[in-house]
């Protein structure tokens, strides 16, 4: 779960000097919308987004938008003069967690990832991290999810993986997230199956309770924060 | 009354899925019992399997993928792909007569022998990939079926309707950038059930676009909002695509008896969707209907429903 797995590698960068025009049409004809600015050395000096550069665009509210004025002024800017220099970076060996928390935290789309010497290895945006929690969560498979409410007490998971595994059923993940029930757990196994019916049963027979998934809102949960 | 078939042989018992298995053969004879303790085998056509020639096994399934079944399972394997798909040295051969059944029944209603048709075959089929057994599924059993009638009738437009609790993954796969063939599918919602597919926004592919719809049920919900689901869906739909033909991917068991899903359906929604079924097919199709079975695991509950089931391609309800 480290970012150098899961970031985007194969990049499209500026330079300080390169025209915003040009670097608006990149981003257009690319769909991206985050494109890290490097020197000769491929070393980080910024980060330049479709925000900054549509921020530096006349108004179209404006009598004068599209006059030649106006688009000589554009012309003449460059990447350097709208880039973003207090960045916030990771290192390859950031954690996808790390990367969660810090997008949280600061409303990013995507960060740069840089090694030591500053030098560029990738970017991970908001994009690569879904792929890789789908891929976690096993979803791109076909399968079934059971919602199972058990005590929170060590040893619990094991009994239930036990049954599972008894009945020869790959798992696709486990999730396991506090129950609103002071003392209890909800873990929801996606199984790699199309056969739930016999695991079901087990798991009834072991005493624990098969939760309604209707019966699930993330809401009633107490908060973090 | 309706001129109906009903296709049911002995042979589609021979694939066997060993102990503990829902998709078990038992279920065709409580099918079967089902329709004759209703009195309606002498209404009915009784219809039995013959082989399907490869060709149209091809039409939706690769070379490779039919050669690898057959090695697999005539070296005594126990299953393909998945532990879900259980098997033994008869399935390869079974399956080759689900298709032949089925399409012989096909053939049957374009000739105007027949008008409708239930096909009770097994293995089932609707989750069956290109090139790749899922789900207790080898052949996808509908999808070649709308293939031959396109091919071999020239139908335009096929309408599947698939009401299996599952969403048949394997049928909108091979219809998706296809605007002749609508893929309809109501289901329990793919974040709970399996395989996992069948989201609101899969609409279709390129051309296709627009010719795929789903239908999704939450977990514990039951006749009412399936209904609405219907209404709101699947009869505009075919009231727009108008399609030549209707097959329906005929699943029991989102009923409330069967464990294999959250959703409660009663006996009686299975009747009120076969009679919505066969105003479409009365209004669009000149009555031509093929009804397939794919899922359906509480066999205490089949005899019912498929007795009723027959009722209704009768005309009798």
């Amino acid at each position: 779960m480290f970012v150098s797995q899961s970031m985007t590698k194969k990049l499209i960068t500026a330079t300080g000097e390169t025209d915003i025009l040009e670097v608006g049409k990149i981003m257009k004809d690319n769909k991206i919308r985050h494109i890290p600015v490097v020197d000769d050395a491929n070393i980080l000096l910024g980060m330049v987004t479709d925000r900054d550069i549509r921020s530096v665009m006349p108004s179209v509210a404006s009598e004068d938008f599209d006059s030649k004025e106006e688009r000589d002024k554009l012309s003449e800017l460059k990447v350097k003069d709208i880039m973003t220099t207090d960045l916030v970076t990771v290192s390859p060996l950031y954690t996808l967690q790390d990367v969660l928390l810090l997008f949280q935290k600061h409303h990013f789309g995507a960060l740069p990832v840089i090694d030591d010497k500053r030098v560029l290895k990738g970017i991970i945006s908001i994009r690569d991290l879904l792929r890789a929690f789908i891929s976690v969560m096993g979803i791109g498979e076909p399968g079934a999810l059971l919602c199972i409410v058990a005590e929170h007490k060590v040893g619990q998971m094991k009994k239930i993986v036990d049954i599972i595994t008894a009945e020869n059923i790959s798992l696709g993940s486990i999730l396991v997230a506090r129950h609103w029930e002071e003392g209890k757990r909800a873990i929801f196994p996606y199984l790699l199956t199309h056969n739930v019916l016999r695991v079901k049963k087990k798991l009834q027979e072991a005493g624990y309770e098969l939760l309604d998934p209707m019966k699930w809102h993330l809401e009633q949960l107490p908060k973090n924060e | 009354m309706k001129k109906t078939g009903f296709l049911y042989d002995e042979r589609y018992l021979y694939h066997d899925t060993g102990s503990y298995h829902p998709e078990t053969s038992e279920r065709l004879p409580a099918i079967y019992q089902g329709i004759k303790d209703g009195g309606l085998l002498e209404k009915v056509k009784l219809l039995k399997a013959k082989p399907a020639d490869l060709k149209w096994i091809e039409t939706i399934h690769s070379r490779d993928y039919v050669r690898r079944f057959e090695e697999v399972c005539l070296c005594g394997n126990s299953c393909l792909d998945s532990t879900d798909n259980q098997m033994c040295t008869e399935t390869f051969e079974t399956a080759f007569l689900a298709v032949g059944g089925i399409l012989d029944a096909a053939r049957r209603v374009m000739e105007g022998e027949l008008e409708n048709v239930f096909c009770a075959v097994r293995p089932p089929g609707h989750h069956a990939e290109h090139a790749e057994a899922m789900g207790f599924c080898y052949f996808n059993n509908v999808a070649i079926c709308a293939k031959y009638l396109q091919i071999e009738f020239g139908i335009k437009r096929v309408g599947i309707i698939d009401f299996d609790v599952h969403h048949g993954n394997a049928t909108q796969h091979s219809f998706e950038s296809d605007p002749t063939v609508f893929y309809y599918s109501i289901h329990e919602h793919p974040s709970f059930a399996f395989p996992g597919t069948g989201r609101e926004f899969d609409q279709g592919v390129g051309e296709g676009t627009g010719f795929t719809k789903n239908s999704l049920a939450l977990p514990g919900h039951g006749d009412r909002e399936y209904k609405q689901l219907i209404q709101r869906d699947l009869i505009p739909a075919f009231e727009k695509f108008k399609p030549e033909m209707i097959l329906v991917s005929t699943g029991f068991d989102g009923h409330e008896d069967d464990d294999m899903s959250g959703i409660r359906l009663s006996t009686d929604w299975y009747t009120w969707i076969m009679e919505i079924i066969m105003d479409m097919a009365e209004k669009y199709c000149k009555g031509r209907l093929i009804s397939i079975l794919e899922g359906g695991y509480c066999i205490e509950r089949l005899p019912e429903l498929a007795r009723n089931h027959i009722k209704v391609l009768l005309g009798e309800k």
